[in-house]
């Protein structure tokens, strides 16, 4: 009797054991498959990029370092106008940095009432919560360029269509993270608030926003980081800004490399000192959450 | 001794009611005094002055209808027709659309009883309803017309006329008169010649017939041949714009995974769990920082000029700048590693590298994963981006489409693939995302 269940424990660990390296056996070949797949693609899909480039890769790559040295020696020839041509470049900047703070702005309080009207249990019109979603996906989905370069057509070219393009993307990148937060805020405040007969507005003014304030905000500097970065892209499609100027500065070619320089220090500092601010005051919100 | 407690609490309370207070108004007073001053410094004002509004009624129209010129060269009074006046869609010989009639005299119904008559002699007889009869005489480079007698006075807003050039615009379409040729513009809904060009034998043929019906070309089977035509349409040009949109994926495929790639070996560098060498961590950080803050233009810049324009230098551009981002994000994940399954895996006697690959890997795993797939699905809208900038993608079409301010209609195509393109993309990676890690909720 002992005899007998010990085989039988000793036969099911072998089939538990043969069952068990089966399995490893098949999880490694399939993850063998999904890396020889990702191997080929990656491979393939090189080839064919280097293939429809104008230059190949190879000969690029020895090349890589040419235009910086030449837009460095130069401005280091010039280096006694470098504080001038920066001075000259500022407002651009302050007009990139405008365009990026507006737009993260605007996007900011429109993505506040999307993500209040596509929220379970907060939105106003609860039927209406799937098409809200839907139209904050689409404006999210929208590249800036595409309605910047609709609107520079018909605006003529400057910051306010950069402007519109970035906050239509942010309204909707933002009012899908804050619907995020907003879903797992706490219903309680709002009830209360309801009894004492708040509209809407009031409501998610005073119940809801005190309590999603440190995400939302810490949401949107991050969008503000990201904006400052569009905005310059922008502006060299024909928005305005810095990179506008940075456009013109590139296209006069050798001997303006200088102004090309006092442009790229100028971004260059802008995005690292924007980064560094913004990620300060993003850890302090989500730390004083926690505590 | 409760009493001052009470007190003090309540001045306390008192001072934080007033600072909040004082904020609850001062933020909307900053924004809005914020926005005032953007009003002015962008000259929003000024803007409906420079806005052309023009531009914008033509955009609007143009981008879901198309026009069919008829063109008289009034030297030789060939007449062509032609979709869009473009020499791809002219009709073939002999052929003409049904609204026109005529040997000798062309009559032009352009719809609502507006009614354009090309004579003999390049005379040209417009008729509108409600409105005198429009005649106008084309001689070598001069223009001679009846405008003056039929609408004495000023003439009305939607002509334009000077000796040399006649321009009428109605509701159902345009006529433009210059000496050397006379053209109608007829305004039709919908995408015109979308999936066959005229010179196809399956133009104008339905569905059933192409798919079940006879042999319309002899030499080929019916799906072949209507797939063929259709995909090198050459108005519409489906190949190119399928090769463009494959670019643009094929950027942001190649730059997010070629990043993850570089970035995961250097972030166990910059964490400080894996490299006590202070140095080493600070450069690696330090090179992280540099990389993301050159930010992807200038790196496009800098490295169109070494590779040339198209999509591979997208595809380093991308991927030398989510390097960094890649490698602070990674490096912050592996700094948040529970330190147990390590120590579990070492204490089997693992190796550093099996320790690594056993111990932290399966960790990091999952944040990792949502992130890359999160930066593929945001790479495809920088890819249409940095696309127009380096050309190269579905971006340097759309660019190219709106610059030379002509096909509206093939903007708009550009646009819906584009924002069909980045929607799958999102469903794509959501979907990968739930099937790699699990869902979140």
């Amino acid at each position: 009797m002992a005899d007998l269940s010990l085989g039988s424990a000793a036969q099911s660990v072998g089939s538990i054991q043969s069952n068990y390296m089966a399995q490893v056996q098949r999880r490694r070949l399939y993850s063998g498959l999904a890396l020889l797949i990702f191997v080929v693609l990656m491979v393939s899909g090189f080839n064919i990029a280097d293939d429809r480039n104008a230059g190949g890769f190879w000969d690029g790559l020895g090349q890589i370092g040419d235009y910086p040295a030449e837009v460095l020696s130069e401005a280091w020839e010039k280096r006694a106008d470098l504080p001038g041509l920066i001075a000259k470049y500022f407002p651009a900047l302050i007009e990139t940095i405008n365009i990026a703070a507006v737009s993260t702005l605007i996007g900011a309080i429109a993505g506040l009432i999307l993500s209040f009207l596509s929220t379970r249990g907060l939105a106003k019109w609860p039927r209406l919560i799937p098409l809200f979603r839907r139209f904050s996906d689409i404006m999210r989905a929208v590249p800036e360029i595409v309605i910047a370069l609709v609107l520079i057509f018909v605006l003529g070219g400057g910051p306010v269509p950069a402007m519109i393009a970035i906050a239509i993307h942010t309204a909707g990148a933002l009012g899908k993270l804050f619907s995020e937060v907003a879903e797992n805020a706490d219903l309680k405040p709002v009830e209360g608030l309801a009894s004492t007969g708040a509209t809407w507005s009031q409501k998610m003014l005073l119940g809801v926003v005190p309590q999603v304030a440190p995400n939302y905000v810490s949401y949107a500097l991050l969008r503000f980081e990201i904006n400052i970065r569009a905005s310059a892209i922008l502006g060299f499609v024909g928005a305005g800004g810095l990179g506008y100027e940075l456009r013109n500065a590139m296209a006069w070619g050798p001997g303006r490399f200088d102004e090309a320089a006092a442009i790229f220090i100028l971004l260059f500092g802008t995005i690292v000192f924007f980064d560094q601010v913004s990620s300060h005051y993003r850890n302090r919100l989500t730390e004083g959450q926690a505590q | 001794m409760t009493a001052t407690d009470i007190c003090l609490a309540k001045s306390n309370a008192d001072a934080l009611f007033q600072r909040k207070r004082i904020f609850g108004f001062a933020v909307p007073a900053v924004i809005c005094a914020y926005l005032v001053y953007i009003f002015f410094a962008f000259d929003i004002q000024g803007l409906a002055q420079r806005a052309n509004m023009e531009n914008a009624v033509t955009l609007a129209s143009d981008s879901w209808s198309h026009k069919v010129h008829v063109t008289r060269d009034n030297r030789s009074g060939e007449i062509s027709y032609a979709v869009e006046g473009e020499r791809k869609g002219r009709y073939p010989e002999g052929e003409r659309p049904a609204w026109v009639s005529g040997d000798d005299i062309i009559t032009i119904d352009l719809g609502g009883d507006q009614i354009v008559r090309y004579l003999p002699d390049n005379r040209t007889e417009i008729d509108l309803p409600d409105f005198p009869l429009i005649e106008v005489q084309a001689e070598g480079r001069t223009l001679t017309s009846n405008l003056e007698t039929a609408f004495p006075g000023d003439l009305p807003d939607w002509i334009s006329a000077s000796n040399r050039r006649i321009g009428i615009t109605t509701p159902e379409g345009r006529i433009t008169l210059t000496g050397a040729r006379t053209e109608v513009f007829n305004y039709f809904p919908g995408w015109e010649l979308f999936w066959f060009t005229l010179d196809s034998p399956y133009h104008g043929q339905g569905v059933g017939q192409i798919l079940f019906g006879d042999r319309i070309d002899p030499t080929r089977s019916n799906v072949t041949g209507a797939v063929y035509d259709w995909w090198n349409n050459a108005m519409w040009r489906h190949k190119d714009v399928m090769w463009a949109i494959g670019e643009t994926l094929l950027m942001a495929f190649l730059g997010t995974m070629g990043a993850a790639m570089i970035a995961l070996p250097m972030a166990f560098l910059a964490a400080k769990r894996f490299t006590p060498i202070m140095l080493l961590r600070a450069t690696t950080r330090r090179l992280f920082d540099f990389v993301r803050g050159v930010d992807a233009l200038i790196w496009t810049v800098v490295l169109a000029r070494a590779f040339g324009p198209g999509p591979l230098t997208g595809t380093l551009a991308i991927l030398i700048t989510d390097t960094g981002t890649f490698g602070k994000i990674f490096s912050e994940a592996l700094e948040n590693v529970d330190n147990k399954q390590i120590e579990g895996v070492s204490s089997t006697g693992a190796k550093p590298l099996q320790r690594y690959r056993f111990g932290v890997i399966p960790q990091v795993v999952p944040v990792l994963l949502a992130q890359i797939l999160y930066f593929l699905e945001s790479n495809t809208r920088s890819a249409t981006i940095i696309g127009a900038i380096t050309g190269g993608g579905i971006g340097l079409m759309l660019t190219q489409a709106i610059q030379t301010q002509k096909d509206w209609e093939e903007v708009a195509y550009y646009i819906v693939l584009i924002i069909l393109m980045v929607m799958f993309m999102d469903w794509f990676s959501g979907w990968l995302r739930g099937k790699l890690i699990g869902r979140k909720d």
